[in-house]
C-alpha cells in the first residue's frame, strides 16, 4: 500500500506517494533533485546525507518518508539564498573543501551547532562534526571555517576587528536563530 | 511493499502488532530498522510508535525515573531529570553513534533490537531497570536482569512493545560511571562498555553494581566482581582481583570489530581504572 506524505523541503510543499520506507535521502536526489546531500555509506556512519528534520541534524539515509507527514526539511539547497551563508564562506576562506562529498553534510552539522551554540569551543565543534566523516582535509581546516564563521568570542580578545570592518549581518531564513555576525579575521599567530 | 501504520494511540498501535496476519513490527527512530534493509526482506509491515504520547517523555513516579520507551538518546543527554537521577544514562546517550544518529535513534529500540553492543543496555543491567511492556493483552514489567535470553534473544512475547522504562533513582551518595572503549569515539561499535555504580560506607564499598557490554552474547553483569568489591576498602590490590574476576566473568568473541584477548583485557583494564581512578 503507497504512503500518501506530504512534507515541507526547503520551504516549498511537497508531496510523495510510494513504498512507505522509501528513504528520505532517495527522494531529495531523485524526485526533488536535490543532489546535495551524498549518499556515502548508506548507513547513518558517515554523514554525507546529513539533513535538518525540524532543525535537527539527521541522516537522510536512515529516514523512511512514512515519518514525514507534516515534517520540515531542510538541505544544504536551503542554507543559501543569493549569496553564500558566513558558514560557507568560511569553507572557502579556510580551504575546508577537497573532494566536496563530505561538505553539505558537514555545513548542515556545523550550521546546526552555530545555531545553538553561536560561540561554539573546539571540542564542540569536533564533537558535532564527529558523525561527518571527511577522507580528504584532516578536519582541521573544516573546525577553523567553523570557528571563523562563529560569532567572536568575548573572552578571547586575541582576534580583533580589523579597523572599518563591519560585522556582516547573515540574511534572514524561515527558521534560522538570531543572525550571527561574522568573526573577524584572526590575527596571525 | 511494506505496510505502514502510523497509529496516535498506543492502543491502536498494539492492536497492529497484535495481529499476527500483520506481521507488523515497530519503527521508532529507524536507525537500526533502516541499515538492516541492506542486508534483510523488509518487514511485511512497520508500525511508528516514535510520536506515541505514551511512549514519550520523561517523569519522576516516585523513587522511580520513569522513561519513554521512545526517548532519544539526544534527549537523554540533555534531560535534566536523566542528569541529576541516572546521570550514567546521560553519558552513555552522549557517546552512542554521533549527533546524527543521537537525535533519531531511542532507548525502547536500543533495547528491542538486543545487540550484546547496545551502550545502554549495560546501564540498564547495573542500575536495576524494569521495562513496561504492553501488548493487547494487557502490561507487565519485565526486569532487565531477566531480560536476555541469548544472542539477540529477548524475553518478550513478539507482539509487546516497549513503552517506559523506568529506573531506581539514584542515591544521594551513589556514584555512576560509563565507559565505552571502540575504534574512535564516535560512530563506532563499541568493542567493550561497561557501567558502574557504588556508594560508600565509611571507606568501604557498598552496594556495587557492575555491567558489561560487547563481551558476551548478551550484556552481562558481573556478579563476581561486584561481590569482591561490597564491604572491602578500595586498594590497588582490590583493583587488581576485581580486574581479574572481571575478565573470568565474560566470554568475548573474535570478530571483524576486535578479538576476545583484547576484549578480555580492556574489560579487566577499564574496571581496574575505574577504582584506582574514580572510587580512590
Amino acid at each position: 500500500m503507497d504512503a500518501d506524505i506530504t512534507l515541507t523541503v526547503n520551504g516549498a510543499t511537497v508531496r510523495f506517494v510510494g513504498d512507505p520506507l522509501t528513504r528520505l535521502l532517495d527522494v531529495l536526489r531523485g524526485q526533488l533533485g536535490l543532489t546535495g546531500a551524498k549518499e556515502g555509506c548508506g548507513e547513518g556512519e558517515c554523514g554525507a546525507c546529513t539533513v535538518w528534520l525540524d532543525d535537527e541534524p539527521v541522516c537522510a539515509c536512515l529516514v523512511p518518508m512514512l515519518q514525514l507527514e507534516g515534517r520540515v526539511v531542510r538541505t544544504v539547497e536551503g542554507l543559501a539564498s543569493a549569496r553564500l551563508t558566513a558558514l560557507q564562506q568560511a569553507f572557502v576562506s579556510e580551504g575546508a573543501v577537497q573532494c566536496g562529498a563530505c561538505t553539505p553534510g558537514m555545513l548542515m552539522s556545523a550550521e546546526a551547532l552555530l545555531v545553538r551554540e553561536p560561540r561554539p569551543t573546539e571540542a564542540a565543534i569536533r564533537t558535532h562534526l564527529a558523525g561527518n566523516v571527511c577522507r580528504c582535509t584532516g578536519y582541521q581546516a573544516i573546525v577553523r571555517a567553523v570557528q571563523r564563521a562563529a560569532v567572536k568570542p568575548t573572552r578571547a580578545p586575541a582576534a580583533r576587528p580589523r579597523v572599518g570592518a563591519k560585522p556582516t549581518v547573515k540574511a534572514p531564513r524561515a527558521n534560522s536563530a538570531p543572525a550571527k555576525k561574522r568573526r573577524p579575521r584572526r590575527s596571525p599567530r | 511493499m511494506t505496510r505502514a501504520f502510523s497509529p496516535r494511540t498506543l492502543a491502536d498501535a498494539l492492536r497492529v502488532l497484535g495481529d499476527p496476519d500483520l506481521a507488523a513490527v515497530p519503527l521508532a527512530g529507524g536507525t537500526d530498522l533502516m541499515v538492516g534493509l541492506h542486508t534483510r526482506a523488509a518487514p511485511a509491515a512497520v508500525v511508528d510508535v516514535s510520536r506515541l504520547s505514551e511512549l514519550r517523555g520523561v517523569r519522576l513516579d516516585g523513587a522511580v525515573l520513569d522513561v519513554g520507551a521512545a526517548v532519544t538518546f539526544a534527549e537523554l543527554g540533555r534531560d535534566p531529570l536523566v542528569l541529576r537521577h541516572a546521570p550514567m544514562l546521560a553519558q552513555a546517550a552522549r557517546q552512542v553513534g554521533a549527533w546524527q544518529i543521537q537525535n533519531r535513534a531511542t532507548l525502547g529500540g536500543n533495547i528491542g533490537t538486543a545487540s550484546p553492543a547496545g551502550d545502554s543496555l549495560p546501564v540498564l543491567l547495573a542500575l536495576g531497570a524494569e521495562l513496561e511492556c504492553a501488548s493487547t493483552r494487557g502490561s507487565r514489567r519485565v526486569a532487565s536482569a531477566s531480560l536476555h535470553r541469548g544472542y539477540r534473544q529477548l524475553a518478550l512475547e513478539r507482539d509487546e512493545l516497549i513503552v517506559r522504562v523506568r529506573l531506581p533513582r539514584r542515591r544521594r551518595d551513589a556514584v555512576q560511571v560509563f565507559r565505552k572503549v571502540g575504534t574512535r569515539a564516535a560512530q563506532a561499535v563499541s568493542k567493550v562498555v561497561v557501567a558502574f555504580t557504588f556508594a560508600r560506607d565509611a571507606a568501604r564499598l557498598r552496594d556495587v553494581r557492575l555491567a558489561a557490554g560487547s563481551v558476551a552474547p548478551t550484556p552481562v553483569r558481573l556478579v563476581d566482581a561486584e561481590q569482591a568489591c561490597e564491604g572491602a576498602r578500595p586498594s590497588a590490590a582490590l583493583a587488581a582481583e576485581v580486574a581479574a574476576l572481571a575478565r573470568a566473568g565474560v566470554s568475548p568473541i573474535d570478530d571483524v570489530r576486535s578479538t576476545a584477548a583484547y576484549r578480555r583485557w580492556v574489560v579487566g583494564r577499564l574496571v581496574e581504572r575505574l577504582i584506582l581512578d574514580v572510587v580512590i
